[in-house]
């Protein structure tokens, strides 16, 4: 079974996707803010991320960045998701090292075709 | 409505679009014919029949059967296709047609544009080992409202999450307000034309590759049969054409056999 690592500070959000997720054979691990994240990575590195941009304490992409220096942390595929939907910013989760990119509003369709794509189905 | 009515209706597109629509799927025809008949001043589908059989308004016919047609697409839909298209057919063409460098391929039913939009994109990432190639995309469908969308290239951001790769998105598309546009050289490496399968269509010429993806389920064998023997005659010899998830030439025409180790593609049976 993979790992699946949702980050939102939305409760409402981060239960539907563990919802959407688990109906895809996900074990899921939540986290609030990227701090929050950093350190749930620190002690169990996951196989995904679904990752929300705007967040208090630490963002999304700051999480990323620092993520991908981490020891291992090179390894996790991770999925932005995000209401910041125009190009600048996705060319910046790219660039800080995203796998993929989801707009929101998404449903269960566009999370399946996402993570199918980058092969974690 | 009553079963003379709904068997004219039924005769009535199966010749104008080659669909079947067996009695369960009444519903249906209500749901999509509506309001045509409202914007006519009808309240039922009565009336709208009563116009069809007089057969003077061409416009009514047209708009009937466009109104008919399921037109749900997305980019690399089913993913598998697209990936044996790069890996397999595109490697095998460019050897094959390594002294003509010319390449030619036909979606048969190209609805809102993704198919040769993905396709378009595929050539162009492949640019590099086909230099000095003529390339020719054509997308063809029976109603003129999805080609108009078609060729504007526009797609919401449900659309453009559906099937497209983040990176693809970044590399060929712009954001205009709400919505994503194709960029404008894979616009122009894809030409829209209206055609219906149930018409001649060997005018288009011989091509390379022929996607008939997602169309042929709505015909009856007989129609299938009709259509994929008049394609056998467009592809050539060494070319290979590509049928949707649900759809088989197996039971149907003897002019096609499955390729083997590659669901869902086709080559000549001789
Ligand atoms: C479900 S879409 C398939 C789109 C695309 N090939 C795909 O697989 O995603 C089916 C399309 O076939 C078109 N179509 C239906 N009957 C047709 C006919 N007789 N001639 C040409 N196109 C037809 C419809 O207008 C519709 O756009």
């Amino acid at each position: 079974m993979k790992s699946c690592l949702i980050v939102d500070d939305s409760k409402v959000i981060r239960m539907v996707a563990r919802r959407i997720l688990s109906e895809l054979n996900f074990e899921i691990e939540e986290a609030v803010d990227g701090q929050d994240a950093l350190q749930a990575c620190q002690k169990n590195m996951p196989d995904a991320v679904l990752l929300d941009w705007n967040m208090p304490v630490m963002n999304g992409l700051e999480f990323l960045i620092k993520l991908r220096q981490e020891k291992g942390g090179d390894r996790p595929i991770v999925v932005f998701c995000t209401t910041e939907n125009d190009m600048e910013h996705i060319q910046k989760a790219l660039m800080a090292g995203a796998n993929e990119y989801i707009m929101k509003p998404f449903d269960r369709e566009i999370i399946e075709a996402k993570f199918a794509q980058v092969g974690l189905l | 409505m009553n079963s003379a009515d709904f068997q004219f209706l039924a005769d009535f597109l199966k010749k104008g679009s080659g669909l079947v629509v067996s009695e369960d799927k009444m519903y249906l025809l209500e749901s999509r014919l509506l309001p045509i008949a409202r914007e006519r001043g009808h309240n039922t589908l009565d009336g709208l029949v009563a116009e069809l059989r007089k057969g003077t308004d061409s416009s009514l016919k047209v708009a009937v059967i466009e109104a008919m047609t399921t037109n749900e697409s997305f980019f690399f839909r089913d993913t598998k296709p697209f990936q044996i298209f790069e890996n397999e057919t595109l490697p095998a063409l460019i050897e094959a047609r390594a002294a003509r460098k010319r390449l030619r391929i036909w979606c048969a039913a190209a609805s809102t544009g993704q198919e040769p939009y993905s396709l378009a994109m595929i050539l162009k990432e492949n640019a590099a080992k086909m230099p000095g190639w003529r390339t020719e995309i054509l997308g063809t469908d029976l109603s003129s409202e999805v080609l108009e969308k078609a060729k504007a290239g526009m797609y919401s951001q449900f659309e453009v999450q559906r099937g497209l790769p983040i990176s693809l998105l970044v590399k060929y598309f712009r954001q205009v307000n709400e919505m994503w546009q194709i960029d404008a050289a894979i616009r122009a490496s894809v030409r829209f034309q209206k055609l219906n399968l149930m018409d001649n269509f060997t005018h288009l010429g011989k091509f390379d590759v022929i996607f008939c993806r997602n169309v042929l389920i709505y015909f009856d064998q007989q129609t299938k049969a009709e259509v994929l023997e008049r394609m056998s005659t467009m592809l050539e010899p060494d070319g290979v054409l590509f049928l949707g998830g649900a759809e088989t030439v197996l039971g149907i025409t003897d002019k096609f056999k499955p390729v083997t180790g590659q669901r869902g593609v086709y080559q000549h049976a001789a």
